[in-house]
């Protein structure tokens, strides 16, 4: 690309040199404008059959050109395309196309809920809702955005002008998710990966592992991410994790204790370190690359094997004890890393399963094997960076009950139960790996502040805040979003609807009268926060329709629960 | 000469409005009649035959020829007086006549004259012809009052025979995949337009009780509809595998839908716009159809009335009267007791719970 920036003129010679080969190419093809994927989206995001979104998923990879397939997978899996243009451009772009004041369009956005399908909206209809202009490719438009990224705005300008006059309502629906990222969608990276084992020849797992990692969806070709035997060695791809599933029965119903290995549950983040090609790669479940986040951890490429993958809990610790998980929130927002933090909050990896040992894929052998391997691996480390996370010894479930009445203490919340012959598997699987939460803390509170949702909740009062009471006061600890059933949701909304007292922007100030139970994993001190504390993972764990507003909880048994639980 | 036009200006102000909002409803006080009250008086006369505007109770009732035998089967045995469009009636010196609301079967707007003022309430109302309903007519008028149920710039309809052909499109493709087609909209007015519709695409038609009922009176009445099939507890289930049925919005979700072997279902509502409130619901197919204006039809007939004054009601209202007043057209919000019932409702939300528990409207 060159420095200086690009007049219109060569700008649109660029974009229609584009165009023709893009015509000619799918004319040997098919036609597949950005129309077939925005279908997909539609269905996928609307479709409430899971056997459906997966035959749209089939369909769609059998006919999509590859390079569209590629980017699919990408979007899919979280990954994000390069962005041109930032969503003030958008929305200015689009009130002065639509014709509409800025304040109608404030509150068409919080009656929608989201920005892309706003604008979507709002846009005029033009001929191409009769599908007699195809749109271009799904890749084209990603391409450009690269393009143009760098570009004077009157170039953005036009680009997104343009494209928009090409499309009808679901296409630039897509299109705006494009460039404004977050495409969730409903669809799991599980289905995806079905669909694709479906379409390919490779086993589910494969491709599991394939997708994730480090790969640059604009350079690699579907050829190289799902080919039989792949070309390029990526010395960072993660495995893919074993999730648990929730235990809600009495552990007695999993037979005999002999046959499973306990560990304490750890309250940081999933994380996967892989030493490979003399480097180190530390993933997070959700599948980000964290090397850098914790320096800590460079030390230990000096001091495991190559050709080794573990899989294990980061969480700050002093002395093998893990520090509360609002401290490691500290660390992770942070860029750059001072000498305090590194005293205050020193990282530490548990480790508690070993995937890859002296570069063999470990994953098959059973877990009784890869513990004593990865035993003989950690045990003899003197570093405090990483240390193995500790098999809880029993005889019998009901000793394992008391104990787990000990979690808080031992800064864990709850048991993982794993069964001593289980291999390591890809993704959620049911019967042989178990996580034996603790009850959650609860506390009784008053709605005080509600405001809109997004997505399926556009439209409807469901992010609410709550308040205990310090003496005559209402004092906000918490939000919670989640917890209620779509219809409880629907009778708080018009609750909020007929008792807003007050407007902030979005926010409506409501009569304090609706008590709800917040369940919360931990509390931490928190500056930050007017009532003194931060809540960990809270959520409404029921509406309390028994009691009144003078019923609930104080501040004091906030700080109550910090002394006893929070340090 | 300027002292008359001073004393006409305070006459002016001193004269009563035409219509007055008061807690029964909208009222005319020259008149000594309302209009679609919510709390029973002497006269009411009505705009259209749904719940949340002909409500029980009051003494007489002054109401279209197409909306009187609706009435009769939802308010049982009244006073009715029925009138035609464009007829001219007086009641204590105010001039009055109906015209086409385009809503649903029967609806109408009420134009209201008295010493050279006009008045026009709209009830609720849409601008394109869905073929039932009469086309919209603008009155013009010195003040409009006007509904607002989706009075902002993201609704905006496919036309009637768009949305139709979707619907038939879907049916076809559930019946070869030998799936039964069931279909929500609200028993009076979008039932009608959907069986209209799917009749050219279907051989038999089957309908939720509550739709069967309206759709008998108005065949008694004199409409031509397609012939539809009552589904009751003697229906076999072998018989309705694959079929097509038209149920109220309340039937989707409650144990009369268990009858069927495998449904799909499609709902018909312009809340379907926004992609949240269908995933919201769980539906398998949405389906934009509204029996009320989208916004540029709300534009569309505010701006063809030429009225100086608008009053908004139900719907969006603080939204859409500062956009007119923007445009330069004085207008101001009311409160009613309107759009809270079976009809599209005040917000996708209540209209949920309304079509929950209504049961009225189950079997």
């Amino acid at each position: 690309m060159s420095k200086t920036p690009l007049k219109m003129s060569d700008f649109t010679s660029d974009i229609e040199k584009l165009v023709i080969e893009d015509n000619e190419r799918d004319r040997a093809v098919s036609a597949q404008g950005l129309g077939g994927f925005a279908e997909l989206v539609k269905i996928l995001g609307t479709s409430t059959k899971t056997t459906d979104k997966l035959e749209a998923l089939v369909q769609y990879f059998s006919e999509a050109d590859d390079r569209d397939k590629v980017w699919v997978i990408a979007l899919f899996s979280g990954r994000k395309p390069k962005r041109a243009v930032n969503t003030t451009q958008l929305i200015t772009w689009c009130v002065e196309v639509a014709g509409l004041p800025g304040w109608l369009f404030g509150e068409s956005y919080h009656t929608v809920g989201d920005l892309a399908e706003t604008i979507s909206l709002l846009l005029p209809e033009t001929v191409a809702t009769d599908g007699s202009v195809e749109t271009k490719p799904l890749h084209f438009y990603i391409d450009t955005f690269r393009q143009i990224e760098k570009q004077d705005e009157n170039i953005k300008k036009e680009f997104i002008l343009d494209s928009w006059k090409q499309m009808n309502q679901n296409e630039r629906f897509v299109f705006n998710k494009l460039i404004t990222g977050a495409f969730r969608i409903g669809v799991s990276q599980k289905m995806m990966v079905n669909a694709l084992a479906k379409f390919t020849s490779l086993e589910a797992s494969v491709i599991a592992h394939r997708i994730s990692g480090n790969w640059d969806p604009s350079t690699t070709t579907f050829a190289e991410l799902l080919n039989e035997s792949p070309a390029i060695t990526d010395y960072s791809k993660p495995y893919p994790f074993y999730l648990a599933y929730a235990l809600d029965e009495n552990p007695e119903t999993l037979g005999d204790p002999a046959e499973w290995q306990v560990e304490w549950k750890w309250d940081g983040i999933r994380g996967q370190m892989i030493k490979r090609n003399d480097t180190l790669f530390v993933w997070s479940r959700g599948e980000e690359l964290m090397t850098d986040k914790f320096p800590e951890y460079h030390s230990l490429k000096h001091v495991l094997p190559d050709g080794t993958v573990l899989d294990g809990e980061i969480i700050p610790s002093i002395d093998k004890k893990p520090l509360p998980f609002a401290l490691l929130q500290t660390r992770i927002g942070r860029k750059n890393v001072t000498k305090k933090n590194l005293q205050e909050t020193p990282i530490t990896f548990f480790a508690y399963d070993l995937l890859e040992y002296n570069h063999e894929d470990w994953r098959n052998r059973p877990l009784t094997e890869r513990r004593k391997q990865l035993e003989i691996l950690i045990a003899p480390l003197t570093t405090p960076t990483i240390i193995l996370s500790p098999i809880v010894e029993f005889a019998k479930w009901d000793e394992l009950t008391a104990l787990r009445k000990t979690s808080r203490e031992m800064g864990a919340e709850g048991f993982m139960i794993k069964r001593k012959s289980s291999i390591y598997q890809v993704g959620r699987k049911t019967g042989d790996w178990w996580k034996w939460k603790i009850e959650p803390l609860v506390i009784d509170c008053v709605m005080i502040y509600a405001e809109k949702g997004s997505g399926r909740r556009s439209n409807l009062y469901t992010a609410y805040t709550f308040a205990v009471r310090d003496g005559e006061k209402l004092v906000p600890f918490t939000r919670a979003y989640s917890g209620l059933t779509d219809k409880e949701f629907n009778e708080v909304d018009s609750f909020v609807k007929r008792n807003a007292i007050e407007k902030f922007g979005p926010v409506r100030t409501v009569k304090p009268e609706l008590v709800f139970e917040i369940a919360f994993e931990g509390i931490a001190a928190s500056n930050r926060h007017k009532s003194g504390v931060a809540l960990r993972f809270p959520r409404i764990n029921r509406w309390r329709k028994d009691k009144k507003p003078d019923e609930i909880n104080t501040l004091e048994d906030l700080k109550k629960m910090l002394e006893v639980y929070g340090k | 000469m300027a002292e008359f036009f001073l004393l006409s200006a305070i006459a002016n102000e001193l004269l009563m409005p035409l219509i007055e909002f008061s807690d029964k409803g909208l009222c005319c006080p020259q008149g000594q009649f309302y209009i679609d009250p919510w709390k029973p008086v002497d006269k009411a006369l009505i705009t259209h035959g749904h719940s949340d505007h002909a409500r029980w109770g009051s003494q007489s009732y002054l109401c279209h020829r197409y909306t009187k035998p609706i009435l009769q089967l939802r308010l049982g045995d009244n006073a009715y007086q029925t009138v035609e469009w464009g007829e001219t009636i007086f009641m204590n010196g105010v001039k009055i006549s109906f015209h086409p609301a385009g809503h649903v079967i029967g609806s109408s707007q009420i134009r209201l004259e008295y010493k050279g003022e006009v008045w026009v309430v709209s009830g609720d109302y849409k601008v394109v012809n869905d073929g039932l309903s009469g086309q919209f007519e603008a009155v013009p008028c010195n003040t409009f009052i006007t509904e607002s149920t989706f009075g902002l710039p993201i609704y905006k309809w496919k036309s009637p025979e768009q949305i139709n052909k979707d619907i038939q499109i879907w049916i076809q493709k559930n019946t070869a995949d030998k799936k039964t087609s069931v279909i929500t909209a609200y028993s009076l007015g979008k039932a009608q337009r959907v069986i209209q519709a799917i009749a050219e695409v279907t051989e038999k038609i089957y309908v939720h009780g509550a739709i069967f009922n309206i759709h008998e009176t108005l065949v008694k009445a004199g409409w031509k509809l397609p012939q539809v099939h009552r589904i009751t507890h003697d229906t076999a289930k072998v018989e309705l595998a694959g079929s097509v049925v038209v149920a109220p919005p309340s039937a989707d979700g409650s144990s009369w839908m268990k009858r069927f072997p495998d449904p799909v279902v499609g709902v018909c509502s312009g809340w379907m716009q926004v992609r949240g409130n269908a995933r919201r619901r769980n539906v398998d197919a949405g389906f934009v159809m509204s029996d009320h204006a989208d916004w540029p039809g709300l534009l569309q007939a505010v701006k063809a009335t030429g009225a100086e004054k608008v009053f908004v009601t139900h719907g969006f209202q603080a939204t859409f009267s500062r956009y007119l007043n923007e445009l330069g057209i004085e207008a101001g919000e009311v409160k009613t007791e309107y759009g809270n019932d079976e009809e599209e409702g005040l917000t996708p939300s209540t209209a949920g719970i309304e079509d929950v528990e209504n049961p009225a409207e189950n079997e």
